[in-house]
């Protein structure tokens, strides 16, 4: 690595462990603040080495309860822990309730762990990039393994795929049904399945029915997804948790997919941050532009249709 | 990473220090601010004023509310400040409610707890007590 230039201060700090640094430019990216990005493309060298452990899986399943026992698991094993916890927030009022500190319990000198709640703020796409930010600082900052929970609701669970090297789906006994409806999203980016709340009747029928699942989906490139059954409550399972997790990482390592799909991550990343900046100029110029306005009246008055433009206009910006 | 439109969300971290276990009026109070726009870091009960203190400054927020009936106020609220003033960090505004009788409150006011609100207060009065804090603050 060649890193001629020096660190902006607020990236010195985050470096050197400042974690009210990290804590000011985390609200910063949250803020999409320009001094944010200069932060962030100072660290970005420093960053995609470490274990990046998406969490998701429904509301109340247990996600935040399963990470407070992961953080403690690697506490146990000496290695920092980095977590954001991601909460969406209300389409009507733009604020939320950001509750999954509650379930976090940590010595409160210890400061190889940091805990972080975010809020998704609306965008759908805005969520895995703020994300993947926060993650970012969050290596680059020192932790040895980063923890991101989501809800898995809708896209928002795929949305990990664009962040985690490694994805652990969480389900409860008696899904029944919404395992068959999860069975579509979930179940395409899960390596590793976590049938939690173990200690209630079910899971075991739980872990063969899913078993039965992974078994017909096959293995996605070469990986079949683990089944761990853990319980919070009567903790149990998560040194078998963290076990299959690592299993994945190293599997990432020995076969060449981690680099293949930290390629798809970023090559993913730039894609959406060209279409945001072409989309926003284009939105521009067709309000400014006279000829390019003219194009848009005549598909609103039917003498040209919308696919007729797109492609002149594709046309005329590729000439430029 | 550009263009700001809409102004950025305030943070408000709810917690309830003290050994009592209800938390069902700081819940309340954090679902009003919710939706007045806030987004509430909810830290839950039996908050030691260390875990606070911690929570807040990891969640970078722009205000911190107390929820408390145990009576345990005069002993807990001061320790929070304390702790603040330790870390650099007076600059978030602190605000309190819960059951704290008149003397007390007037005392904790002069030890830099921005607002009390007893029992009967209006929601109405809380957030908007808050979002002046917070604006005070962010
Ligand atoms: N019985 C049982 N309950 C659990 C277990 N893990 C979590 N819970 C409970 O499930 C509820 C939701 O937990 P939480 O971790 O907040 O779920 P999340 O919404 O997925 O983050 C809480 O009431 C927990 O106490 C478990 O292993 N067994
Ligand atoms: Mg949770």
């Amino acid at each position: 690595m060649t890193r001629a230039r020096p660190l902006p201060p607020a990236a010195r700090a985050i470096v050197s462990g400042d974690r009210r640094a990290l804590a000011r430019v985390i609200s910063q990216v949250e803020n999409r603040e320009p001094s944010a990005a200069s932060v962030a493309r100072a660290l970005y060298p420093r960053t995609g080495k470490k274990p990046v452990i998406g969490v998701t899986g429904p509301l109340g399943v247990g996600k935040s309860s399963v990470i407070n026992r992961l953080v403690a698991r690697l506490r146990d094993l000496d290695r920092t822990v980095g977590v954001v916890a991601v909460d969406p927030s209300s389409p009507y009022s733009g604020g939320s309730v950001l509750g999954d500190r509650i379930r976090f319990e940590r010595r409160v000198d210890d400061a190889g762990v940091f805990f972080r709640s975010m809020a998704s703020r609306g965008e759908v796409g805005g969520i895995a990039a703020a994300t993947r930010e926060v993650t970012r600082l969050l290596d680059a900052a020192g932790f040895d393994v980063i923890l991101v929970e989501t809800v898995g609701s809708g896209q928002v669970d795929l949305a990990v795929r664009d962040v985690a090297t490694t994805s652990v789906v969480v389900l409860v006994p008696h899904l029944g049904d919404e395992v068959q409806t999860l069975k579509a999203g979930l179940f395409e980016i899960a390596d590793v399945f976590c049938v939690n709340k173990a200690d209630l009747p079910g899971a075991d029928v739980a872990r063969r029915d899913l078993a039965e699942l992974v078994g017909l989906g096959g293995a996605r490139s070469g990986w079949r997804p683990r089944i761990v059954a853990t319980s919070t409550t009567q903790p149990s399972g998560i040194e078998e948790l963290w076990s299959a997790i690592e299993a994945h990482e190293e599997f990432l390592d020995r076969t060449g997919a981690r680099r293949a799909d930290e390629r798809r991550r970023v090559s993913a990343e730039i894609v959406e941050l060209v279409r945001e900046r072409v989309g926003r100029e284009l939105t521009r110029r067709l309000e400014r532009e006279p000829e390019l306005r003219r194009w848009v009246d005549r598909a609103v008055e039917r003498t040209l249709d919308p696919h007729t433009v797109a492609d002149r206009l594709a046309r005329a910006l590729g000439s430029r | 990473m550009a263009r700001t439109t809409k102004p950025s969300p305030l943070r408000v971290l709810i917690a309830k220090p003290g050994l009592d276990g209800h938390d069902r009026g700081a819940k309340v109070v954090a679902r009003a601010l919710r939706d007045a726009g806030f987004e509430v870091i909810y830290a839950g009960l039996r908050q030691t004023p260390e875990e606070i203190v911690r929570a807040a400054l990891e969640e970078d927020v722009d205000l911190i509310g107390l929820s408390i009936l145990s009576g345990a106020h005069m002993a807990l609220f001061p320790k929070v400040l304390a702790l603040l003033k330790k870390e650099r960090a007076s600059s978030i505004p602190v605000f309190a409610g819960g059951i704290i009788p008149d003397e007390d409150a007037r005392r904790l006011k002069k030890a830099g707890i921005r607002a009390i609100f007893g029992p009967g207060t209006s929601l109405e009065e809380i957030v908007t007590t808050a979002q002046r804090l917070a604006r005070s603050a962010a």
